[in-house]
């Protein structure tokens, strides 16, 4: 039976799609059959980022209204094997989120994938709570800055009240908080909010710590999640972040300032 | 398979005292009292104190009452300090007789303490969030977590937080001045007591994020550092 993750966050443009792309690209690598669905109707950017946008035929509101198949709508991914992507409509809204519908598709979906990456849209309204509600572990995508820690504790109130676990009072929702467009030098200086204010606030476990990194704008420029490219300090940390959800102990890098190497210095100064 | 079971419960209820059913302004004074705090008074079950009235010895007289009750969104239940006329009207309208306390009507508070320690205290052991809205009705709220800014705690009785309180603590939400508000590391937002209340900008900076608890003193909402006792203070 698959796994559901949702990575939500409550603000918008903190990182969801980018880290979407790029932790279900980082579990098809290691060998696990994974699919990525995007869950922003009207306002779709997954198909995008994951470079397939010219091969989308149906979408997922297509398979909620039975008008396609699952496997008529799926696009496997042209680099990984074991990786598709489920795109979503540009041209309708979230109210074509029917709940039965979704429910039907996520169960079709568990039998045939270990791994179900839901992007889910900000906010905290229909679209996002269909999103969450079927979600197993959820990967709450925060900035380190005050409004977004805000809105990520939100939205983690929503997945412990409004999720089916929470319903139907089984186990909760598993809380893996990522926080992303970190700058530790920024940190340093006291104008952004270190990991340990971000822990004190929320109470959730880290999964890691994504670099601000101009990589990533390259990367969905290109269409290419960015954990596929070698020279991205972000890549590799979402790397070490999908070891992490799998189990493995993994150093935070990326959390410090960089320290200048001595010659680094010298040379500096003498020129 | 699903059993049914007979078991007895301690609950805390409201009284409305009647003095004439079919006063047309009825209706509105108790609107008016719903209107200050709406989502406490919401389906909220009530006992009619008859003590003051010698009406409502027929069906038709409790059939009105209820209306304009329900109206405003009230149960009624019970019945208190009945004749036997009234009784027997209002067991044909299905509600209970409620022992009478003095005879007189009690105030929501004076029950409490009458039943003392028979009040359930609310326990909350997850950590409280941004949005989240807690209330414990008829007994004090203890919470064994962080509360964040953006979440609510409300109680009829005290709150207790053994942990960072960051968003707003209202006690005493029923009028009990004698509430207090106590925080591990205080950093509320508001607080309010018996409805005086206290933002964040107001409260001295020195008793902040550290132990403190919160007071009605002479009818002014006060913060008191810590939680030892001070022989001077007295």
């Amino acid at each position: 039976m698959g796994k559901v993750i949702v990575v939500t966050s409550g603000k918008g443009g903190v990182g969801k799609t980018t880290t979407s792309a790029a932790m279900a690209t980082g579990l098809a690598l290691r060998g696990h059959k994974t699919v990525v669905i995007d869950f922003d109707v009207g306002l779709r950017n997954l198909d995008l980022v994951m470079g397939c946008e010219r091969r989308v035929v149906f979408d997922f509101i297509n398979v909620i209204n039975g008008d396609a198949k699952l496997n008529q709508a799926l696009i496997k991914d042209k680099r990984i094997d074991k990786l598709y992507v489920f795109p979503t409509s540009q041209t309708r809204d979230k109210d074509a989120l029917k709940r039965d519908g979704v429910d039907k598709v996520m169960d079709e979906l568990r039998e045939e994938f270990d791994y179900i990456v839901c992007d889910s849209p900000a906010g905290i309204e229909h679209g996002a709570l269909t999103a969450l509600y079927h979600a197993d572990h959820a990967v709450i995508v925060t900035n380190p800055e005050i409004s977004s820690v805000r809105d990520s504790d939100r939205i983690i109130g929503m997945l412990a009240s409004k999720s089916r676990r929470a319903e139907r009072n089984e186990a909760p929702v598993a809380e893996h908080l990522l926080l992303t467009r970190y700058s530790p030098d920024r940190v340093a200086r006291g104008e952004m909010l270190s990991i340990d204010d971000v822990k004190e606030i929320l109470s959730v476990r880290i999964l890691g710590i994504i670099p601000e990194s101009e990589t990533v704008l390259r990367a969905s420029n290109t269409g290419t999640p960015v954990i596929l490219d070698p020279t991205s300090p972000a890549g590799r940390a979402y790397e070490d972040a999908v070891a992490r959800f799998l189990g493995e102990q993994r150093e935070l890098r990326f959390a410090m300032p960089e320290r200048r190497s001595f010659l680094r210095a010298w040379f500096g100064r003498a020129s | 398979m699903a059993v049914n079971r007979v078991e007895g419960g301690i609950f805390t209820v409201m009284v409305i005292g009647i003095g004439d059913p079919h006063d047309p302004a009825l209706g509105e004074t108790v609107a008016e009292q719903v209107r200050r705090n709406p989502d406490f008074f919401a389906n909220a079950p009530v006992v009619l104190d008859l003590a003051e009235t010698l009406s409502c010895t027929s069906v038709a007289d409790f059939v009105a009452l209820k209306t304009v009750l329900r109206r405003q969104r009230l149960v009624p239940v019970g019945v208190q300090n009945a004749s036997a006329a009234q009784l027997r009207a209002a067991l044909a309208v299905d509600l209970a007789p409620f022992p009478s306390v003095g005879g007189r009507r009690v105030a929501a508070r004076n029950e409490a303490k009458a039943n003392g320690s028979g009040v359930a205290t609310r326990l909350v052991t997850r950590p409280v969030r941004s949005g989240m809205q807690i209330y414990a009705r008829g007994g004090d709220l203890v919470v064994v977590a962080p509360v964040s800014a953006g979440a609510e705690l409300l109680a009829d009785g005290n709150i207790h937080v053994y942990g960072p309180l960051r968003g707003r603590a209202i006690a005493g939400a029923r009028g009990d001045g004698d509430a207090r508000i106590f925080a591990q590391r205080m950093e509320a937002e508001l607080l309010a007591i018996a409805g005086r209340y206290l933002v964040s900008e107001a409260m001295p900076p020195e008793h902040l994020k550290r132990p403190a608890q919160a007071a009605l003193v002479e009818d002014r909402l006060q913060i008191l550092p810590g939680f030892e006792f001070d022989p001077g203070r007295e």
